[in-house]
């Protein structure tokens, strides 16, 4: 079968191309936050209004899609808004803090890869990644648990009881499901064998369950297919957990107790209004995209098409990323129209009894599958380099010159 | 650019650290001590210790300060009355003590000469990633099999502690 | 060029301004805060001094501290709850009940 990826070469006008791939993925990433956002207002309105069998927006624009616009319009122009009592710098801080860490967890979610041709004829792939760091799933995890004092800031600062009720509400659910979101992705950490997320991906580009690769003609279309994504490879459960970890920490419903409408106004952003409200809503928008993205990244393959059949792999990665998040939206909007609210103790037993245990022995049932299991599926080059005798003992004996040999013999 | 970062941030962290003492309120000294982790954090990237930072970032700024806040927030001591300092002698005296404290550790800093070592690169990335320190933390070579075992025995005592503190009736 | 002197002062001002702070506040919360500040300070010369000597060892050292603490304030601020719940106050001049 031809390989119709596309080949950049190494220097395009003189310029070192490969090294302008971090600043593309920055553009890339903010822009299509950017642009997608007006749109995912939309969607959500269309979406649930289908569910629920009424018009949703159609005034605005051509079948409503101005819609987004004009909001942002009013919300620009409303009057801001507030409490005489706030502690008026932290009141201040929080929505910019809530904007600034969803976007900053953008920073490693792999979009695709690109093939360069170096000079010397190599080949070399280049993920396209803003940071393309070796702790990037630990990154993504400490940027969003910082997205909590958002919430909690903005509940604390306004001095209103429900704002206080809603930020108290929103550290503890975001605390409680911070630790079964860990687990349910350290289970496909046991299984990749790494934090960086473009190697998470890559690794769930061979067979399912690990067989090894061998060409056979049933193997092709297999390979890095939808049954090789790691949803199945971790059988199943740590992708239900994550999803729903996943709700909870984004504060949508049925996990929205933070700004429980019916009970708390609108909770930890009540005495917020115009451009800090649109803030707010900005940062739970963009997370929703973020956590869907590390979904798509961690579980549903990321940039890999869902078979490996000539009409869908001549479709470009970071395309299959994009479907893959809007799935995640979609679902999102699904769970909204479809579950009433969860008491909160509810949503603490939940959390508590019955996620985190399950979490705690599937990542047993993870580590002790990946003793077993067959070598770890990678990419297409896995010089499966036998560790010699030898090495290993130099490695026991010195930790510096371990931690470097190491280092050498990552794939 | 490590130097310029360095300087900034240590400024920075040296004067969220003193706010943090001076302020009356509760919740600006738990922000203070959050950007002081942030700065710390970013001081173990410097330092190559990648998966120290972001666990750093992850279990202090991300779990501990927020149950600091949730505990602030709960018993609600905005302005208590209670805790305002009594004009008694013994912050100027904390200050001097402190102060001398401080230059005691300072001097043995900057003029105990550490063992000369073979120069280390500027970037040294397989020190602090996660497989260089999980190797290092399970190799039974090394003694930090045992510790690490008691500390998860430490981690479920204190797990049953707070549950037995925090209910009233057990 | 900032060398490991550089780190260990930093983190000695660091951590003279946690013991100030344990010996002036009247509020156990912060007290709290200032004992996590102390041992932030100890973290950063541990890896510093294990980036000087090119070792892992100094890393290992700030796992455990972390675990420490985090031990130490879901118990500690236990206590400081159970004690506000039976008097009310946390002023930490006013516990003393068990002195002699």
């Amino acid at each position: 079968m031809p390989d119709l990826r596309i080949i950049f070469p190494e220097y395009a006008l003189g310029i070192h191309l490969p090294s302008l791939v971090p600043y593309i993925a920055l553009f890339g990433t903010i822009g299509f936050i950017l642009m997608i956002l007006p749109g995912l207002i939309w969607i959500e309105r269309v979406v649930i209004a289908l569910m629920q069998d009424r018009s949703g927006p159609n005034r605005v624009g051509p079948r409503g899609l101005l819609q987004s616009t004009a909001d942002v319009v009013k919300l620009f122009f409303k009057e801001d808004t507030m409490p005489q009592s706030a502690d008026i710098r932290i009141y201040y801080l929080a929505p910019f803090l809530t904007v600034f860490c969803a976007f900053a967890a953008g920073a490693v979610l792999p979009l695709q890869t690109l093939t360069f041709r170096l000079v010397d004829s190599s080949f070399k792939t280049v993920p396209v990644t803003v940071g393309d760091v070796n702790i990037g799933l630990l990154y993504i995890l400490a940027v969003s648990s910082l997205q909590v004092y958002g919430v909690v800031l903005a509940g604390w600062s306004s001095n209103n009881k429900y704002s206080l009720l809603g930020g108290l509400r929103g550290s503890a659910q975001l605390i409680s499901y911070e630790l079964s979101m860990g687990l349910s992705l350290l289970c496909v950490v046991t299984l990749a064998g790494t934090c960086q997320l473009n190697k998470i991906v890559d690794a769930q580009n061979g067979l399912p369950f690990g067989i090894p690769y061998t060409g056979v003609w049933w193997q092709v279309p297999l390979k890095g297919s939808i049954f090789s994504w790691f949803w199945l490879g971790t059988l199943l459960v740590p992708v239900c957990i994550y999803t729903i970890a996943m709700i909870a920490e984004t504060n949508r419903a049925p996990f929205d107790l933070p700004e429980a409408e019916s009970e708390l106004i609108a909770g930890f952003h009540t005495e917020y209004s115009s451009m800090k409200f649109a803030m707010f809503f900005t940062g739970e928008y963009v997370s929703m995209l973020i956590v869907s993205g590390l979904n798509a990244a961690m579980f549903w393959g990321g940039s890999l098409p869902p078979l490996n059949i000539p009409p869908l792999t001549w479709i470009p990665g970071f395309m299959w990323f994009i479907i893959k998040i809007m799935g995640g939206i979609f679902f999102f909007t699904w769970l909204r129209a479809s579950f009433p609210r969860l008491r909160y103790d509810a949503l603490m037993n939940l959390g508590w009894k019955r996620m985190l245990p399950l979490g705690l022995v599937w990542v047993f049932l993870m580590a002790v599958w990946g003793l077993f299991r067959p070598a770890p599926a990678s990419s297409d080059n896995i010089p499966a380099e036998p560790v010699t005798a030898s090495q290993t003992t130099v490695q026991q004996v010195a930790p510096p010159v371990e931690a470097k040999s190491l280092a050498s013999r990552q794939r | 650019m490590a130097t310029v970062l360095f300087w900034i941030l240590a400024l920075v962290s040296v004067i969220a650290s003193i706010s943090m003492v001076t302020t009356k309120n509760p919740v600006r000294s738990a922000l203070f001590l959050v950007v002081t982790f942030l700065c710390v954090a970013v001081f173990y990237v410097i330092l190559s210790a990648q998966f120290i930072a972001a666990v750093q970032i992850i279990v202090y700024a991300g779990a501990i300060m927020v149950l600091f806040l949730f505990v602030i927030m709960l018993l609600n001591l905005g302005t208590p009355q209670a805790l305002v300092e009594r004009g008694s002698l013994q912050p100027a005296f904390a200050v001097v003590l402190g102060i001398s404290f401080a230059v005691t550790l300072v001097m043995s800093g900057s003029f105990v000469t550490l063992p000369a070592v073979a120069a280390q690169p500027e970037v040294y990335e397989p020190l602090g990633t996660v497989r260089g320190i999980g190797i290092n933390l399970f190799d039974p070579k090394q003694p930090w099999l045992f510790p690490f075992e008691a500390t998860s025995i430490l981690l479920l005592i204190a797990v049953v502690g707070a549950i037995v503190m925090a209910k009233r009736k057990v | 060029m900032i060398t490991t002197q550089h780190f260990l002062v930093l983190s000695a001002i660091l951590f003279t301004t946690g013991v100030i702070g344990v010996l002036v506040k009247r509020n156990p919360i912060v007290i709290f805060m200032c004992i996590e500040l102390m041992l932030n300070a100890a973290n950063l010369s541990f890896v510093a001094l294990g980036r000087h000597f090119g070792q892992v060892n100094g890393q290992m050292y700030v796992i455990f501290a972390l675990a420490v603490a985090a031990a130490e304030v879901s118990i500690g601020l236990g206590i400081i709850v159970a004690i506000f719940r039976a008097k009310e106050t946390i002023n930490i001049d006013e516990m003393n009940l068990m002195k002699f």
